[in-house]
């Protein structure tokens, strides 16, 4: 065990010419710094497409308002879109997987450290041509810039008849090139977890986090793949006189469709598969308990990726599939709400028993399982195609989706940063702030996300940017716009939190939270190549045997 | 006794929900609204399709409620029972790794509540989507344009756009309507929650749906489908009339536009310029398909696919200066001396 590690001397922290700093941390290979770089410039753009919410939320605070022309807001609701899942989610839950991987399972680094740094470094220039267009494309038929076709990009809008000038083309190459990164990505974590284990460390007794990012990656590979192909094909009509999704040459904008989605829905599971394991990460530590079923929880989450790569049509059941294939869709998109119902119910066993600490990490697991247990239901009721034929493109589908990764992936996100956040800074976050963005977001986001659901139901179709008055719209509209807001004030006191609390708060040590994987056994932030001395693990839990060798683990599994 | 406590929580359920969707009815209805404003609700259907998807929807909220105040229950209290209290530091609680049992319970549990579930929506699939088509159902084709809608009747030999009129279907004389839809550009969606759900109208990809309204009156809805700049104002309007209105709107629309002797100056100039490139007016040379039909433009009661009530002024802005009522549409500012002007508006209300 690594109770003895030596630290290495801290070199980093030695005061040097910020040049050098800056240099240091472009060139790295580092799987922390690229982890960190990730999360850095997920934060960027989570910053830049939230603003893109709040003006997309000004604009439909009330009906008939002009506050951004119509050109606009299609460009800021589909730029929104496509940065928060690109440039947003994925990098920052790559960045942790980085971060942690080798941490949890006892290596020194990711097993292709310089295709990490390219891989980060392609994903990043892809967030860059994705802003670029800003300047350097020219969208639909009198729209100027950025791209306007929505996240989807359905075809034939995509096509130069429709999307003439160059944002489409920054669109396609953006997530080309972010694509392959994560493509890199993806084969980096698959390597790294089935052969850097340190010894004792069978699959078996792999932190759930690792087994979940494992799953992830191996879904990143089956899903970019097609989005990627889809991305080529839709160049070669654009600029090579293909036809493949040119209907006015005979192409078909449903095959779009299903490359598109084929693509779509994996990546919801590759998005919330990573939160999955915060939870089981979080939730035991301060239930004070080990997970509950871990071997369930890893039979559930392989079988949630496999069931969830041939449920994607269920975002084309108003495309006119007939009654068979809406059927089936059906039938797997509900089938796939068991394996997950299994994974809520595990965490609450793991709390069932257990002494709950409500710390802020705690407070947003707790929001976490709450808001997805929700999400998951409306999931449902949309599953029922005839149900989702009246709510499929309306407000409630943006409510449902917003649900999963607002009120699912970025409060897991944000119990992630307040549980990790002493590993790799050595320093706590504040817990006074901590709370405050807890209460201020949550208000915020049930207030706008719980209410958004109704404008839908009462027929307001997404992505309009404005609406007449006398639909019972209004209203609704207007509330949901606010709650936006306290979201908004609840980000501004979560990024001060990381800000102050890098400079001010109080030291970590190792083992914060007196938790039991091998991250905690090492000094924060960890040393260059992380253990001094490989450690040997004899169950799932390391730390634990350590601190109760009269009761170790080892002794059931 | 379970029993009883069962089914009175499944009655405490339904109450529940029906308030639920009974407040949100009542929250369109307090809103101030003209007299005549329809509503767009899904849960006040007035049509087959509408009615047995809400009839669908309460089974399956009813049963996604039971389920949430389950689990919810479960959080709650585990929440609540298990916190950390003040003589707790130090003390580890008994570590409990796992169950096979339990984990068999919520397994097999989730997965019979599904086949019910898909049981129970395959039928209602079924039963919309490969409903088989009656004889003597009115036949209309809807065409999906940037960013308006244009209504084929190729049994009538009516041509319309922006807004549909069916007649009502009686019970013991249905006349349900079926639409094929097409598209001439991008992906629409043609959504009219009362009445039907949506089904997309899709390039190179004929879709077909139907409705059998129970009531008369104007239904609304819109472009559910993102179609480029102006998807907001691609406007939706069934009017449900009486068989005996309809037969008379039949009637009225299938004759060849008015000849008005006082309208000929504003008939040249529509003819003299691009105008006519676009629109059809039957009998008249104009015959252009790339905008609406504008041959019976006045027995509409909306323009521009009911983004402005089809007024004087209106009809007067919208041919000076489209982007002033819809920026982004495609029919583009005609820059027409007010004399010209005047006399196509004048020329364009004559057409009834």
């Amino acid at each position: 065990m690594s109770s003895n590690a030596i630290t290495i001397p801290d070199t980093e922290t030695q005061a040097r010419p910020w040049v050098d700093e800056l240099h240091l941390w472009v060139t790295t290979v580092d799987h922390k710094r690229l982890g960190i770089l990730y999360i850095l410039s997920a934060l960027l753009f989570l910053a830049i497409g939230g603003v893109e919410a709040l003006i997309i939320r000004v604009q439909l605070m009330r009906s008939h308002n002009d506050f951004v022309s119509p050109e606009v807001f299609n460009r800021m609701f589909t730029m929104h879109g496509t940065t928060m899942i690109f440039f947003v989610a994925m990098p920052i839950l790559f960045g942790f997987a980085n971060y942690l991987v080798p941490l949890m399972i006892g290596a020194r680094d990711m097993a292709f450290p310089r295709l990490n740094a390219f891989s980060f470094w392609l994903s990043f220039l892809g967030a860059l041509l994705l802003y670029f267009s800003f300047i350097g494309g020219s969208g639909l038929y009198g729209a100027g810039s950025a791209p306007d076709v929505g996240w989807w990009a359905y075809a034939p809008l995509g096509a130069r008849a429709f999307s003439p000038g160059h944002s489409s083309d920054y669109w396609t190459l953006s997530l080309l090139v972010s694509g392959f990164g994560s493509i890199g990505t993806a084969i980096n974590i698959i390597a790294t977890i089935l052969c850097l284990r340190c010894p004792g460390m069978k699959m078996s007794r792999m932190p759930l986090l690792a087994w979940l990012n494992l799953v992830m990656a191996g879904m990143v590979l089956l899903a970019i793949t097609p989005l990627s192909a889809a991305q080529i094909m839709l160049l070669i009509d654009r600029y090579l006189g293909g036809h493949f999704f040119d209907t006015q040459a005979g192409g078909s904008a449903v095959l779009w469709m299903h490359f598109f989605w084929i693509f779509g829905h994996p990546e919801v599971y590759v998005l919330i598969i990573p939160c999955f394991a915060f939870m089981s990460e979080i939730i035991p530590v301060f239930s004070r308990k080990p997970i509950f079923g871990y071997p369930v929880m890893v039979a559930a989450t392989v079988c949630i990726a496999f069931v969830s790569m041939s449920v994607w049509a269920h975002h084309m059941f108003t495309v006119g599939m007939n009654s068979y294939a809406n059927s089936f869709f059906t039938l797997t998109t509900m089938a796939v709400g068991v394996p997950t119902g299994i994974k809520i119910f595990n965490w609450i066993g793991t709390m069932w028993g257990g002494r709950i600490q409500f710390k802020t990490p705690m407070l947003f697991s707790i929001g976490f399982l709450f808001q997805f247990l929700i999400a998951g239901l409306t999931g449902i009721m949309m599953a029922a195609s005839p149900f989702d034929w009246q709510l499929s493109l309306s407000y409630f589908v943006v409510a449902h989706f917003h649900y999963v990764i607002v009120g699912g992936i970025l409060f897991a996100l944000f119990g992630a940063f307040y549980y990790w956040y002493p590993k790799m800074t050595g320093r706590m976050l504040s817990e006074r702030l901590g709370k405050w963005h807890f209460w201020l977001f949550l208000i915020g986001f049930h207030m706008t996300f719980d209410v958004m659901h109704i404008p839908g139901i009462l027929g307001m179709p997404r992505r309009i940017y404005t609406y007449e008055p006398g639909r019972g719209w209004d209203t609704l509209n207007f509330i949901v716009t606010i709650g936006a807001f306290i979201q908004a004030v609840a980000i501004l006191v979560f990024l001060a939190n990381l800000v102050i609390s890098y400079f001010k708060g109080a030291r970590a040590g190792n083992d914060p939270w007196d938790a039991w994987t091998l991250e905690w056994s090492i000094s924060s932030p960890p040393p260059a190549y992380n253990f001094a001395i490989v450690p040997t693990v004899a169950s799932r839990r390391p730390l634990w045997d350590l601190k109760h060798p009269e009761d170790p683990d080892s002794r059931y599994e | 006794m379970s029993t009883l406590r069962k089914s009175s929580t499944v009655r405490v359920l339904a109450q529940t929900i029906s308030l639920f969707v009974w407040s949100t009815v009542m929250g369109w209805a307090s809103e101030p609204k003209g007299l005549s404003s329809p509503g767009t609700n899904i849960f006040a259907p007035a049509s087959t399709p509408a009615k047995s998807i809400a009839d669908l929807s309460i089974f399956v909220l009813v049963i996604t409620g039971i389920i949430f105040v389950v689990v919810f229950t479960l959080l709650a209290y585990s929440v609540v029972k298990f916190r950390a209290r003040a003589g707790d530091v130090g003390r580890e609680p008994a570590q409990v790794y796992g169950s096979t049992q339990i984990e068999l319970a919520w397994t097999i549990i989730p997965i019979l509540i599904v086949v019910v579930m898909f049981l129970a929506t395959a039928r209602v699939i079924h039963a919309i989507q490969d409903a088989p088509e009656l004889e003597g159902a009115v036949e209309v084709t809807a065409i999906g344009h940037q960013f308006w809608w244009e209504f084929r009747y190729p049994k009538l030999g009516i041509v319309t756009a922006n807004e549909l009129h069916i007649p009502v279907s009686e019970p013991n004389h249905p006349t349900p309507t079926f639409l094929q839809l097409l598209s001439a550009d991008t992906d629409h969606s043609f959504w009219v929650p009362e009445l039907a759900g949506k089904t997309d109208l899709i390039p190179n990809h004929p879709n077909r749906m139907w409705m059998d309204p129970q009531r008369t009156g104007v239904f609304l809805g819109q472009c559910a489908q993102y179609c480029g700049t102006q998807h907001a104002k691609m406007l939706l309007r069934v009017s449900v009339d009486a068989p005996g209105d309809f037969a008379a709107w039949v009637r009225s629309q299938q004759g060849l536009a008015v000849e008005d002797q006082g309208a000929a100056a504003g008939k040249r100039v529509f003819e003299s310029n691009a105008c006519m490139n676009c629109h059809t007016v039957a009998g008249t040379v104009a015959d252009g398909r790339f905008g609406p039909d504008l041959t019976h433009l006045m027995s509409r009661s909306t323009i521009a696919a009911g983004a402005a009530n089809n007024t004087h002024d209106n009809l007067r802005l919208w041919i000076q200066d489209p982007s002033r009522i819809k920026p982004g549409s495609l029919m583009p500012a005609m820059q027409l001396s007010d004399p010209d002007l005047d006399a196509v508006v004048h020329y364009m209300e004559t057409l009834h």
